[in-house]
Formats: structure tokens, sequence, C-alpha cells
């Protein structure tokens, strides 16, 4: 049996992966920091959201938890579901942009002219990736093209395909969820308004249990590459695909419907503080203006 | 163009450099090319000669993972890959290579090993490594394999990948062959990757 501390040695180590937590983690303490000392405080559970999330995204790919999703469908969909769903959605909800940005040093801060170049097609970018209809097809469909067996298949036996896929779902979730969750009233993320999030919300849900319905009820092996490599430990491959499908049917759906009673607690949250407050001369930069007509 | 149009050609392109990763060959079995590494290991032949992939160049090499104790898929895929091998001419038979590399290195000592495979034909070599050679050549080729409970008499299940990996003479990785890949396929894909590459 593997000790603890063994379990948490990446199996395949990416310096991708890992420099890009550390980078979060530490720009993000730092901002922290920073805040306590202009009196910024964030509170508890906005730091404990985002360390979660950072923190079991590097988990489920920078440890031998990523050996066991390559050789067990069903611990892949957890994968997946923490990659594409969880982890993202855990960073989205705590807003850590400025904390974030209160973590750059200001050293740094003074050298970033050269970057200015690249501004205007990144922001192009991800303007077009952030459309909503982009957005949506974007979130449901990369669900369904890396789970089309022969395109699973060929993902599984080629390392860097399925670095590929795991980028690709980590990449989207956390557009998808911030593009859901944004509540700055600046910035470049398109301002939705709260009645669209939610039918977003609602549009995604019923492919994702079509096809997790689809695979969990299949009487013949899907996804055969788990059989053709052998699987972690003898498990028979149609209770592996029953859990697996279950899995992308069940959570992944659920995901909506928390995220939508979320979204639904800030809504009021925000009509409270708009009915008790007098109303200020309407600007443009109010975000009540902006975010609460549907 | 709109924004939703370039959307759909970037994925359109990115869809046909998928799939332009291959060799461009009508395979009967699963063509693996451009998605596994080339052949790479170090391990100890039944002989109890130390080998390496490079000591392969030049032969048509099938690489299976087995144990000699396996009561049903390791004896029925050799027997395959032999009534396969039979039916290519005999100079492309005889350059041909079986790597049978056990999973069970315990239990499966060299003189075990190397019994074992000689009953399929001159063109099987049994194979053996330390645990760290092992994982490492599993890894490379991202299968696995785990041991069951042993029972009372101490005999316990090995599961093991059930892939044969085809390698072209330059230790290339090409082709895949499953369970469900019949001898005729085989013998068709290996007639043909002999002539071409």
């Amino acid at each position: 049996m593997l000790s603890t501390l063994q379990f948490l040695q990446p199996w395949e180590p990416s310096l991708a992966i890992q420099l890009l937590c550390a980078l979060a983690v530490g720009l993000y303490i730092m901002g922290l920091v920073e805040g306590r000392r202009s009196g910024h405080r964030e509170g508890f559970w906005k730091p404990f959201a985002f360390l979660l999330g950072v923190t079991l995204m590097y988990f489920v790919t920078q440890t031998q938890y990523d050996y066991l999703s390559q050789h067990m469908f069903f611990i892949h969909r957890i994968q997946h579901l923490v990659l594409h769903h969880m982890g993202p959605f855990l960073i989205a909800l705590s807003a850590p942009a400025a904390v974030l940005g209160r973590g750059v040093p200001d050293s740094l801060r003074r050298h970033t002219g050269f970057l200015r170049p690249l501004l205007l097609p990144a922001r192009t970018a991800y303007r077009i990736l952030q459309q909503p209809v982009i957005a949506t097809v974007l979130f449901v469909g990369l669900i369904f093209f890396w789970l089309t067996p022969s395109i699973h298949f060929d993902a599984m036996l080629s390392a860097q395909r399925y670095a590929l896929m795991n980028w690709s779902m980590a990449v989207d979730g956390l557009l998808f969820w911030w593009l859901i969750l944004n509540r700055a009233p600046d910035g470049i993320t398109p301002q939705l308004s709260y009645g669209r999030r939610i039918l977003i919300l609602a549009v995604i849900m019923p492919p994702q249990s079509v096809l997790g319905a689809y695979i969990a009820l299949s009487k013949q092996d899907l996804f055969d590459v788990y059989a053709v490599c052998g699987r972690a430990w003898p498990v028979s491959p149609i209770v592996d695909q029953q859990i697996g499908g279950l899995v992308t049917w069940i959570p992944a759906s659920m995901m909506s419907v928390v995220a939508a009673v979320i979204l639904l607690g800030f809504m009021f949250r925000e009509h409270r503080v708009h009915r008790s407050t007098p109303r200020p001369a309407h600007s443009p930069s109010n975000p009540l203006s902006s975010t609460t007509s549907v | 163009m709109t924004p939703q149009h370039r959307r759909i050609l970037i994925s359109i392109g990115l869809c046909l450099l998928l799939a332009a990763c291959g060799d461009g060959i009508d395979w009967q079995t699963k063509g693996i090319a451009g998605l596994m590494p080339p052949l790479h290991f170090t391990l100890t032949e039944d002989s109890g000669k130390p080998v390496q992939a490079q000591d392969f160049h030049g032969h048509i090499t099938l690489m299976y993972f087995g144990y000699t104790h396996c009561p049903d898929i390791c004896p029925t895929t050799l027997a395959k890959l032999k009534a396969a091998i039979t039916r290519l001419p005999e100079s492309a038979a005889q350059n041909v290579r079986v790597l049978f590399v056990t999973v069970d290195p315990k239990r499966d000592g060299l003189e075990r090993l190397r019994a074992y495979t000689a009953a399929f034909g001159p063109q099987f070599v049994g194979l053996r490594g330390s645990d760290a050679e092992l994982t490492q050549l599993t890894k490379r080729y991202r299968i696995t394999y785990g041991y069951g409970k042993p029972d009372a008499s101490g005999d316990y299940e090995v599961s093991h990948s059930s892939a044969v990996f085809v390698f072209d003479r330059s230790g290339k990785a090409r082709l895949m062959v499953r369970d469900s890949d019949g001898v005729d396929a085989l013998a068709a894909d290996l007639e043909l990757l002999e002539s071409k590459a």
C-alpha cells in the first residue's frame, strides 16, 4: 500500500501546473496580507473557497490520483468533475481578482509594460470565448467531445492528448464559472443579467444528464481503453462505466442547481441593498442598474 | 466574419490537426502512429542477457504484457500472434519478434519464462525486469497491472493490459492489437507493415 506521502507525489509531474498553482496561491496569500494592511478584509469563506478550489485541481492532476484517473473510468469522471466544475466553481465564487491584483508586488507591476501589445488580442479572444452562446456551447461541447468513444480512446493512449484534454477542461471550467459568478461591476467579463445566467445554467443541465444517463445505462462497454490498458484494480467494466455515468449525470447537473441558488442569493441581497439605500443618480458604473434588470 | 464563424473555423482546424497525426494508412487493427512513443526499455532476456530496445531494431516487434500463470487471455493472445505470423511469407515471418514482458516477475523466473515462450516459436522472447524497470515501461505505454488476493495455495490473479503493441523496424509505435482484432486483420496489417514501412 502507498503511504500518504507517496500518494501525494506526482504521477506525471507537470511544471506548468505546479508553477501555476504555486503562483496562484502565492499571489493570493500576498494579496491577503497586503489587504489586511490596507483595511480590505476578506473574511474566512472566500479565501477558503479559493484555496480549496486550487488544492482540489492540483490534487487530481499532480498526485497518484492522476494514475488512478488514467486507469479507471469513474475516477477519470471525478477528475473532470473537479477540473471542469467544482474547482473552477469554488475559485470563481471566491471572486479572487482584487486579492490577486493586490498580491502583485509593486516592483513587478512597474515592469509589465512589455505585455501591453498582447493586451488587445488577449482581450478580444477573451471576449469571444465569454460570449454567452459560445461559452455555453463550449462548456457542454467539450464534455461531449472528450467522451466520444474514439476520441476518448486516443486521449487515454497519448500523453500529449491526455494533457490537452485536462487543460482544456480546466481552462474552460474557469472561463465558464467566472462568467456565471462574476460580480465585479467593471472589468472585461460580460455583465450578464442574473436571469440570463440562470437560463444558461438551465440549458447546460439536460445535455449533461442525457449523456450521463446514456453512459450509466448502456449495456455495452463504451470506453474499452480501460480494459485494453488495464484497470487499476479488478472491477467489471460495466460497473466502472455505471458509476462513471452517474458521476457525469448527477453531481455535474447538481452544480447548475447550486449555482442558481447562489445567484438568487446574490440577487436578493442586491435587491435589499438597493431598496434600503437611497437610489444614487444613475451612473453606468452602478452595478445594480446593470445586473438586476432581467 | 463574425466571431462565431471564426470560432467554428478554429474548432474545425483543431479537429483536422488532431486527425492528421496518424500515418494515413487504413489499418484493420488500431493505428497508433503519433499517439505513443517509440520502443524504449532496459530488461533481462529469458536467456539471462540484459537487453535494450535497440537490440530489436531492424525487426517488426510485437510487445505484450502478461504472466505465465495466466489461465486464458495470455495463451490465446500468444496463439493468435503465432497464427498471424505463420501466415506471413517465410522471410517476413522470421524477421518478426514477439516480446512477452512478464508483469509477475516474482513467480516468473527466467527459466520458467523461457520454457513458456519457447513453446510458441523461435520468434517469441520472454522479458523480465525489476519493479522500477517494469514500471517505467508500463508507464511509457500508459498501461497498468495489479495483483489479486492470494488463495489458500498462494496463487493469485493478475490484472493486466490486453493490448499488443506493434513497432516497425525503426522502433516507432505503429499498431495496437486488441482482443477484438482477429488473426486475419493482424496478419494483413503485419504484411502491410512489413512491405510498406
